[in-house]
């Protein structure tokens, strides 16, 4: 029986969400179910990760847990095949959390507020479906169920350029979509001898059946592919006009939890099925990486668009993600999936608060404010917990994942990598310098715009939105080792076919 | 003992969060009572852990033949990376992090006591944010006692990026002053820096070594007893070994130990403001003053000479690190003095005066050696840590209560003050006697060892420590004349007098001076060495007289006073002689005023080169080449959807026409083909 799995409810819940907002006449209805939705979905992953965490203290050593395959389509062997490990686990809290955090950041969307919250809610269905399959035909489905609404939440409710930002966003994406169509067709058709073809991850990785000169085809395009919506250097231009064209919740969605699709992607997919391509070919997008953690860390210093700086800032902290994976061992691989958890909180944190400050004063422009620390201390002291997470100010989850990528990576044994280590660490100051210059701008020094004074401070649902997430980040920050366990040991079966 | 130490982090911990997530909701007053409290209870606390491990004898604090121990108290795991890269939380116990246990708790709760009666204007209404300063305050004491007790390079790595938050936090203080803010950005983006380098030499040294751990790098268990380590050079040299065996032991001329050795200090350095490094400490001044007592006097920036203390077996290992150290401190020495002897604002003399001591004892730990009188640097490095940091704590306070009492930072507004303010004037120059070595003041002590253990290494840093400790007796002999004599001020705002502060405010001067007065006593030879072998046996209260080098202690006694005659016949009246100094070299003193153009140089380099030529290239590039290109990929699209637009008009007439030229074409070229 379908619903005996508890994962599935992950996908039923927003289904039934969508639903039921389709009843709803008003807001206040419309906020019921939104918040009622969010916070089963929270409710649920928590449980899960709880429950997770018992199976695999009685002893339960499989990859995946809670695995179940339902026949989709059978002349393709498709299956609707879920399962999760600790990495998934991990993602799916995240997830819910930033839905959650982004629900009460939406309080007051205007105009059309059901359709807004309809496509964020199918967004969502999108994300949870793709960190739950482990088939490959389904994890693609999701995944553009996540990129769809996209556009439509950009280009009706999203400010400036709205229109080119959502197409060029849509566009480039789609544009990584077809590497990866065509990548996991490339994938299906070896991915079994003599005709026994499954799109099964688990499947695919034991039969070990594509051979090295098609990996050496396959790894590149699907870790592009990937690679794009991860922001990696040179196809991240769409998230600075994407995420600064975007409404508050969309970008915390995007940024927090979709942008994580990519790095997912590329170890779940591109490194685990072509482990010896990623061996072979990891140098290369090391350097693609390595330059992007730096360029974006250095373009991020001279914006002055509040949401241009946390793109850019996303483009390095994101482009260190992927680097880190390309570190192909655990600590490093480690470090990743806990910079996928911190970037994806403490991103969310800033376009909430981005979102909040601009409702406010109507203007992104740093030059055009300052001071806002007298006038809305609340927004202004969350504003600079987030610029801590940031720039890795121990206690937060940034110093946690920055120092584990960075142990990880120099662990390696040759000059090439440790090289790049260090360039990567150089982010850590160039990054203290964007971040300080915002704060120092926008929320010190004298009060710059008379008008601003008569502002208000946060409301208790922006308040509810901002503590969530800051609860999050320190709870990492002071308490990593329990979900630095989770997601190491889910590592071994990658790094097992890695070293095989 | 263990809970103890618990509650000597937790309770600044919990003080911050209380007085941080509530403080608004309290009174001033509420705020800064519980303040002081949470800092008193860490207080007694901290004294008791650490006399206790002085005095106590307990066999695990010190063993038969009088050697101290180190005794880790308690160590539990917060992150692990493999089986032996764990960062540990814990709480380590040795002569060093005991001194400590007792330097950082005093000046804190003198700050936090000065501070209520400082945080206040002259009608005693509270400033705003008072409870958010006490908050601050509680995070640094958290963080510096972290920092001091860190079990390994990583917590200590961890705690000092904390203090550097909090250094930050109350630096900028007063957010609304633009100066205020660019100080703390400077503070922290300088530090961070410094940090870049501390990070990458723990990331070299933990490659190697595969640990964290400090008791693993520089020390060995005591058979029989469950977490007492004593410092041994055997792990030291196997430490070294480890490298010389490794696949690359030499990396551009010198030992990675060395490079590893270096990098690590480098966050010292940073911390610690060094040259070149040392340029936010003066800017950080812009914070309140007690705050400048505390952290940029006293605390904080003697965060780099305990990381070099901590790990001082591993650099004994490579003399080569050690004579860097030395060269930077002297360097620095050297300049900050002739800096401080040409500054206006009060503060900044004080600051620049603070960075020269801390080279002083950078130089002693570099010249330390083992084989002179059984590492008498070390000692004195330690030393005169735990006296600088009374008697500078002292001048900032007292410099605090003229600037309260005048308000503001220079002392040109100050002169003649000493009728008006007799507590602070006595106070003011005990800290002056101190530093300038005068006996029996704390800092004779201290500098007198210090300068032993330079004549034992090298007579060319004996002279060039000799001639900076002048110039520090000078310059501050300088300061006090100009602020308590010259010429007879008469007050300008006619609504007050200066006068005295209130008791708050009083209490701590006179503790601190009268711990000056008497803090060169403490033996520090049975205390605190480098292996923890008491250098000598106690014997009565003058036992560090009776230890003194006379011939160096009379030499730098005498380079003390003349450098006081000179400040007394330049500076106690008014007169033309400092003019005339000033123009009998005037490039010097230009220079030295204008602080050698560090500041120009950084500013050049940051907006000139690293703003101008990096960043906005960058910046244009993204969005023009690459941002550009994909662009371009859509335009090239969309141009040629128009180009075969008109193909598709509707027109029959035109359709027959493609098509029969299409089939000729066709037919040409299957012509030419077949042929």
């Amino acid at each position: 029986m379908i619903f005996s799995n508890i994962l599935i409810y992950f996908v039923v819940i927003p289904l039934l969400m969508l639903g039921l907002l389709f009843l709803c006449r008003n807001m206040k209805q419309i906020r019921t179910v939104a918040v009622i939705g969010s916070t089963a979905l929270l409710a649920l992953s928590v449980y899960l990760i709880v429950d997770f965490l018992e199976l695999r203290a009685a002893g339960n050593t499989d990859i995946m847990l809670y695995q179940a395959s339902w026949m989709w389509f059978e002349p393709l062997n498709i299956h609707l095949a879920v399962g999760v490990d600790g990495i998934s686990v991990a993602m799916i809290l995240l997830s819910s959390i930033i839905v959650f955090a982004g629900t009460f950041a939406s309080w007051k969307i205007t105009p059309l507020p059901k359709d807004f919250f309809l496509w964020l809610i199918l967004l969502s269905t999108g994300v949870f479906g793709f960190f739950i399959s482990i088939d490959l035909f389904t994890m693609f489905m999701f995944y553009e169920v996540a990129l769809i609404p996209m556009y439509l939440l950009i280009g009706l409710w999203g400010t400036g350029r709205k229109e080119y930002s959502a197409m060029k966003l849509t566009l480039m994406l789609m544009g990584g979509s077809a590497f990866l169509m065509l990548g996991i067709l490339g994938i299906y058709y070896h991915s079994g001898p003599d005709g026994h073809l499954t799109m099964n991850i688990l499947e695919i990785s034991a039969n070990n059946n594509i051979s090295h000169g098609w990996q050496y085809f396959l790894f590149p395009i699907t870790f592009v592919g990937f690679g794009v919506l991860g922001a990696m250097f040179p196809f991240h231009t769409w998230s600075p006009d994407g995420h600064a064209s975007a409404p508050t919740a969309v970008s915390m969605l995007h940024a927090g939890v979709l942008m994580k699709l990519g790095g997912y992607g590329c170890f779940r997919v591109a490194i685990f099925l072509m482990p010896f391509a990623a061996n072979e070919l990891a140098w290369i997008f090391l350097i693609l990486t390595g330059v992007s953690v730096v360029y974006g860390a250095f373009s991020a210093c001279v914006q002055t668009d509040l949401k241009y700086i946390n793109a850019y800032s996303s483009v390095s902290h994101c482009g260190l993600v992927l680097f880190a994976i390309l570190m192909l061992n655990t600590t490093a691989m480690t470090g990743a999936v806990l910079q996928m958890l911190s970037h994806g909180l403490m991103t969310a944190l800033f376009f909430a608060l981005i979102g909040m400050i601009y409702g406010r004063t109507h203007t992104r422009d740093i030059r055009l404010m300052g001071g806002l620390m007298k006038i809305m201390p609340f927004l202004a002291v969350c504003y600079v917990i987030a610029g801590m997470a940031s720039l890795g100010l121990p206690g937060l989850s940034g110093f946690v994942a920055e120092m584990t990528i960075f142990v990880g990576s120099f662990q390696n044994d040759d000059m090439f990598h440790r090289v790049f280590t260090i360039i990567a660490c150089c982010s850590i100051v160039i990054t203290a310098v964007y971040i300080l210059r915002v704060v120092g701008k926008l929320l010190f020094g004298p009060v710059q715009d008379k008008h601003h004074l008569e502002l208000t401070d946060a409301t208790w649902w922006e308040r509810l939105s901002a503590v969530t997430l800051i609860v999050c980040v320190a709870g990492i920050g002071c308490f990593p080792n329990w979900i630095n366990e989770i997601i190491r040991e889910s590592f071994m079966p990658i790094i097992e076919v890695l070293t095989k | 003992m263990e809970t103890i130490s618990i509650l000597i982090l937790a309770i600044p911990l919990l003080m911050f969060l209380l007085l941080g997530l509530t403080g608004m909701k309290m009174s001033h007053r509420t705020a800064g009572v519980l303040g002081c409290l949470g800092m008193g209870t860490v207080l007694v606390l901290s004294y008791y852990t650490a006399l206790s491990y002085f005095f106590s004898g307990c066999p695990q604090f010190v063993d038969e033949a009088g050697q101290r121990l180190q005794v880790v108290l308690w160590n539990s795991t917060w992150m692990q990376f493999t089986e032996t890269l764990v960062i540990k939380l814990g709480f380590l116990l040795d002569p060093i992090s005991a001194l400590m246990l007792i330097v950082i708790p005093t000046i804190s709760f003198m700050v936090h006591l000065y501070s209520m009666g400082y945080m206040r204007d002259h009608h005693g209404v509270y400033e705003h944010g008072f409870q958010r300063f006490y908050a601050f305050l509680s995070l640094f004491s958290f963080s510096m006692l972290g920092l001091v007790v860190a079990t390994n390079i990583f917590q200590m790595y961890i705690f000092w990026e904390l203090v550097g938050a909090s250094s930050y936090l109350l630096i900028g203080f007063y957010y609304t002053k633009p100066s205020a803010v660019s100080a703390s950005k400077k503070a922290f983006i300088v530090t961070r820096f410094a940090d870049l380098g501390f990070l990458i030499g723990i990331l070299v040294l933990s490659y190697f070594t595969g640990i964290f751990d400090f008791m693993s790098l520089t020390s060995a268990p005591v058979e029989g007893m469950d977490g007492v380590y004593h410092v041994s050079e055997q792990t030291a040299l196997g430490i070294r070994s480890i490298f010389e065996n490794s696949a690359v032991p030499v990396f551009m001329g010198a030992s990675v130990l060395t490079w590893a050795l270096v990098l690590i200090f480098m966050g010292g350095m940073g911390k610690s403001a060094m040259l070149p490094l040392h340029i936010w400490l003066p800017d950080a001044m812009e914070g309140p003053t007690p705050v400048s007592a505390l952290i940029h006097a006293a605390t904080m920036v003697v965060a780099g000479v305990y990381l070099v203390a901590r790990l001082f077996p591993l650099y004994l290992m490579e003399t080569a690190a050690l004579d860097f150290i030395v060269v930077v401190g002297a360097l620095t020495a050297l300049y900050a003095a002739m800096v401080a002897c040409t500054q206006v604002d009060i503060k900044r003399v004080l600051a620049f005066s603070t960075i020269s001591q801390i080279a002083f004892m950078m130089v002693s730990l570099g010249v330390a050696r083992p084989e002179v009188h059984h590492g008498v640097g070390y000692m004195a490095g330690m030393f005169h840590l735990f006296t600088h940091a009374m008697f500078k704590a002292l001048l900032f306070l007292c410099a605090g209560a003229l600037i309260h009492a005048i308000g503001s930072n220079d002392y040109t507004a100050m002169h003649g003050l000493r009728k008006y303010m007799p507590v602070t004037h006595v106070t003011f120059l005990i800290g002056c006697l101190a530093i300038a070595g005068i006996i029996p003041f704390a800092g004779f002590f201290s500098k007198d060892e210090i300068l032993t253990a330079c004549f034992g290494n090298s007579i060319v840093w004996y002279v060039w420590m000799s001639f900076v400790a002048g110039l520090t007796a000078f310059y501050m002999f300088r300061l006090y004349y100009l602020i308590f004599w010259w010429k007879e001020h008469k007050v300008a705002d006619a609504h007050h007098t200066p006068h005295d502060q209130p008791w708050t405010m009083t209490l701590p001067l006179v503790i601190l001076a009268v711990v000056s007065c008497v803090a060169g006593f403490v033996p520090f030879g049975t205390l605190v060495t480098w292996n923890g072998e008491p250098m000598f046996a106690y014997d009565g209260v003058f036992t560090n007289f009776q230890h003194l080098d006379w011939s160096v202690a009379s030499i730098s006694l005498l380079v003390a006073i003349v450098a006081i005659a000179i400040a007394t016949a330049m500076y106690k009246k008014e007169n033309p002689l400092p003019a005339e100094m000033r123009q009998a070299m005037p490039r010097l003193w230009n220079w030295a005023y204008h602080r050698f153009y560090w500041d120009e140089l950084y500013m050049w380099v940051t907006h000139r080169v690293i703003f101008d030529k990096i960043c906005r290239p960058i910046a244009w590039f993204d969005r023009h080449i690459i941002d550009g290109t994909m662009d371009g990929f859509a335009r090239v699209t969309q141009w040629a959807s128009v180009a075969i637009r008109p193909l598709q008009s509707g027109h029959v007439q035109m359709y027959v026409w493609y098509y029969l030229i299409g089939a000729l074409l066709l037919g040409a070229v299957t012509w030419v083909c077949l042929l």
